[in-house]
This record gives structure tokens, C-alpha cells and sequence, in this order.
């Protein structure tokens, strides 16, 4: 090999390198709106090169769907060297609504599946936020994230007012 | 003699007997036994997911049109109330068919909470002790009432183990019980879940068949090690519940009844009420021949004695 085959093959690599990461970048979003499921709260406008910067492994949230290996002891038996999928939005895998009934027949017929107990999208985006939160001391409360709508202070009954309290028999 | 025949009596009698307790030993077995109709839906209650955010019972007051609550459904305040000189939290009534209370167990480092509401039992003891048969186990699962022919008895919420049916002492005139019905009109029996279901930000309940989710529970407790307490509470309990539990603690911790047996309610009392048609069927037929062969003797000697009335004088002549 000469030289010039080297320098060609070094070049071609570095170039690849550097169109990969550029990729990466392009299809990592900095930003996410979680707004599928809008109704007693607004959705959430999510911070995502943020949390990127916070420096945790992409498997964090995306478990082994980014092709960059996973850490949880549960997936890695089966999931160690998982490729990439096509796209590793939540909404991909987990249900918005995960308790229809063509959902639940579904899963009831497909026996020798593992994945029996799939949390719906509503689920997945409160344990993978909130879970996190309470660990790194981040905000918790249901409104520090998304603000109520006018339909989420009536379903609350936001404006009762105990009447009955002076009165109270106490059962 | 008209009528019965003593032969006859006799025979049919023993029939009787023997088709009762031919009969009635295998239908009260059958009363104990039933585990559940084979598609019947669930609820699979995670203690270790809810973060005691109300929002069920927020969904349960809209769906079901219940009164407006004293305090808005937020307010986390509710968790301290208590009755009955602080033993006893709070519980569901008639303007709120389900509650969430929360508990400070001493091996939780964290509260936790749990949700009450009907349990909808595979063999329901309200639906047993109701002699007015206002209760229906339906094919999906849920236990529900038709408060048309409720009289208002009470006898239900006696029978209850987990002190569910409430009682609408509020009205004066057509009081009734009322209690969580799985949405059943309204969501279940369309194959929707139940609106407590729908709400719950964190999945802490998870609607599906009944025969799924107890799989689905151990399988949460087999892949997560140390996480919960090796034991589906409802899966058994009481002849078996259509909403089943979850818990890091030990259930008396978070105000179940830790060991309520396997039986259910109904086969404390089958034995004695299996008697009970025997003892309609039976016993009229029993007593009425007894009746009918005193009458019969007392007749033959009438007769006897009137026959021989008849040959004396008859003699005399």
C-alpha cells in the first residue's frame, strides 16, 4: 500500500467520521415538544440538547433504541448490541393509549412475547421525567413542567371551597 | 281415602330427600368455586408507581357525576384527615367512589399511597347477602347495582370485607348504596377502561384482562428483585378480585387486611344456606303427609268405629 493509498484511506475514514457526527447532530433535536396529549395540562417544551449536556448516556431515556449499547442489567441480555432504529421518538413504542381494546387483545394473543407490560406514552414520559427529577433534585410538581389548561382547573374543581369544614361531624 | 296414599307419601318423600342432598351439596360447592368468567377485565394497582396526585378521584367525581367536592381535588391536606379518633382514614361514600390515602410505612423511605375503591370480587359478598338481588357480577368484571330495587338494607356493606358500599344518608326519601361500579356503563362494557385508569399520570393502574395482569404482576415482581413483596394481593384473596395489588411493604402497612383467607364471603354461610331449600322443599311436603296420615287414621278409626256402630246395631236388630 502506498502513501497515497494510505492518505485516501485516512481521509475517507476522517471524513466519514466527521459526516456521521454531523448527522448525529442534525437528527438530534435540540428541542422536543410533548404535545400529543394536551387536555387538563399544556405539553411540555422539552429542553433536549440540555439534557444531552447533562452528559448521561443516550440509554438513560432511549434504552437501546440510539445503537449505543444499554446499562440497565434487565435489557442488556438481549439488547447488548442492538442496532439503531429508524426512529427513537417515545411515541414509537409506547401507546398514547395503551389500554385500547384492540391493544389489550393484541397483547394477550402474542404468548411468548416479553414485553407484556409495556407503560403507555403518558407513563413513559412522567417515570422517565419525574423519576429523574426526584434523583437529580430537578422540579417535580405537576405545573413546575406544564401548566394547567382552563379544562384541567375545572376537572380539579380548582375554586372549592370547603363549606361543610366548621361543621364537619367527623364521620 | 282420597288423596295421597301412605305408599305413596313415603316414596315420594324419600325422592325428595335424595334429590336434595343429591343436588344440594354440588350446587353449593359450585357457589365457592367460581373464579372469575374467563374475559373478565382488571385493574393491576401499583402501589410502588402513585405519587397520590388525586387525579383518579378527580376522573371518578366528573365520569360519574358525583357532588362537587369541599376541597379542590389537588389539595394534598385530604391525606391528613382521619375519623374515628385517628384509626380510621378515609373511605369511599356516597359522593366519592373512590379515595386515595396515604401511609408512612416504617420500610418505606418515601409515602406511599394507595387508592380505594371497589375491588369487584369474583364472588362478591354484597352480591351474596343481597336478598332483593340488586347486584351483578357482569361477564366484564365488574360488580354493579341496580339501585331501582335497592331497599336499602345495608345488609352489603355489612357483608363487604373491604368496607366499600357507601350509603346516601343525605337523602331522605329514596336512601340507596352506592359504590365504584368499573365505570361499567358508562366505559367498560364499550372496552374502554375505567376514567381512574385513563387519568393516572404514572400508570400506577394498569387495565387489562384479569388472566393477563396476573402475569403481568409477576412478571414485575420477578424483573424487579427487592422492588415488591412476593405476593399479588387479590389474585386469591377472597375467592379472587378483578383489581389486584402491588406493594413494596407488607399490605397491613398500607391499611389492607393482611390475611382476609382464600375463601370467599359466601362459603362461610353455603353450608347452612344449602340447607335452606331443603328445608322449604321438604318439610311442607314432610308435614303435610304427616298431617294427611294422622287425619287418615283418625279417619279410618271413624270410620272403623262408626262401621262397628253400624254392625252392633245391625246385630241388635
Amino acid at each position: 500500500m502506498s502513501a497515497k493509498q494510505i492518505l485516501i484511506t485516512l481521509m475517507m475514514v476522517l471524513a466519514f467520521f466527521a459526516a456521521s457526527s454531523l448527522l448525529l447532530a442534525a437528527e438530534m433535536p435540540e428541542q422536543v415538544s410533548l404535545d400529543s396529549m394536551v387536555a387538563l395540562f399544556d405539553g411540555v417544551e422539552f429542553d433536549h440538547a440540555m439534557h444531552t449536556d447533562l452528559g448521561e448516556d443516550c440509554s438513560a431515556c432511549h434504552h437501546h433504541t440510539t445503537g449505543t449499547g444499554t446499562i440497565d442489567e434487565r435489557c442488556v441480555r438481549c439488547h447488548a448490541d442492538s442496532d439503531e432504529v429508524a426512529t427513537v421518538g417515545c411515541r414509537e413504542c409506547h401507546l398514547a393509549n395503551p389500554f385500547s381494546a384492540e391493544n389489550i387483545n393484541k397483547e394477550a394473543l402474542d404468548r411468548y412475547q416479553f414485553h407484556i407490560d409495556t407503560p403507555g406514552l403518558k407513563a413513559a414520559y412522567h417515570w422517565n421525567c419525574v423519576g429523574c427529577h426526584e434523583e437529580m433534585d430537578g422540579p417535580t410538581e405537576c405545573q413546575d413542567c406544564h401548566a394547567r389548561t382552563p379544562e384541567g382547573d375545572d376537572f380539579y374543581h380548582h375554586d372549592a371551597k370547603d363549606l361543610s369544614a366548621a361543621g364537619k361531624s367527623g364521620h | 281415602m282420597s288423596g295421597i296414599s301412605r305408599r305413596r307419601f313415603l316414596a315420594a318423600s324419600l325422592a325428595g330427600c335424595a334429590a336434595t342432598t343429591l343436588a344440594g351439596p354440588k350446587k353449593a360447592l359450585a357457589a365457592g368455586s367460581f373464579k372469575g368468567y374467563p374475559d373478565g377485565m382488571g385493574v393491576l394497582v401499583d402501589l410502588t408507581r402513585c405519587i397520590g396526585c388525586r387525579s383518579c378521584e378527580a376522573a371518578c367525581n366528573k365520569e360519574q357525576n358525583l357532588p362537587a367536592p369541599d376541597r379542590p381535588f389537588d389539595d394534598k391536606s385530604v391525606f391528613d384527615e382521619t375519623f374515628h379518633g385517628g384509626k380510621q382514614k378515609r373511605r369511599p361514600d356516597e359522593n366519592a367512589y373512590t379515595v386515595v390515602n396515604r401511609y408512612n410505612p416504617d420500610d418505606s423511605d418515601r409515602p406511599l399511597y394507595r387508592k380505594v375503591q371497589c375491588n369487584h370480587c369474583n364472588e362478591p359478598a354484597c352480591l351474596s347477602s343481597c336478598f332483593v338481588n340488586a347486584y351483578t357480577k357482569t361477564k366484564e368484571g365488574a360488580v354493579v347495582y341496580n339501585s331501582k330495587v335497592c331497599v336499602g338494607c345495608r345488609n352489603c356493606m355489612v357483608a363487604c370485607p373491604f368496607n366499600i358500599p357507601g350509603y346516601s344518608y343525605s337523602s331522605a326519601f329514596d336512601p340507596v348504596v352506592k359504590k365504584c361500579i368499573f365505570c361499567h356503563e358508562t366505559r367498560l362494557k364499550n372496552g374502554l377502561p375505567p376514567a381512574c385508569v385513563d387519568v393516572c399520570p404514572q400508570e400506577a393502574l394498569t387495565f387489562g384482562k384479569r388472566k393477563d395482569l396476573i402475569k403481568i404482576g409477576h412478571q414485575r415482581i420477578q424483573t424487579h428483585p427487592g422492588r415488591y413483596l412476593d405476593h399479588l394481593y387479590g389474585e386469591k384473596e377472597l375467592g379472587g378480585t378483578s383489581w389486584m395489588y402491588l406493594s413494596p411493604v407488607a399490605f397491613d402497612e398500607v391499611g389492607f387486611d393482611p390475611n382476609p383467607g382464600n375463601e370467599p364471603i359466601i362459603n362461610n354461610v353455603k353450608d347452612f344456606l344449602g340447607t335452606v331449600p331443603m328445608v322449604l322443599a321438604i318439610w311442607p311436603a314432610m308435614f303435610t303427609g304427616f298431617h294427611l296420615l294422622a287425619k287418615k287414621k283418625e279417619h279410618d278409626e271413624h270410620n272403623h268405629d262408626v262401621e262397628k256402630q253400624h254392625d252392633e246395631e245391625g246385630g241388635d236388630q
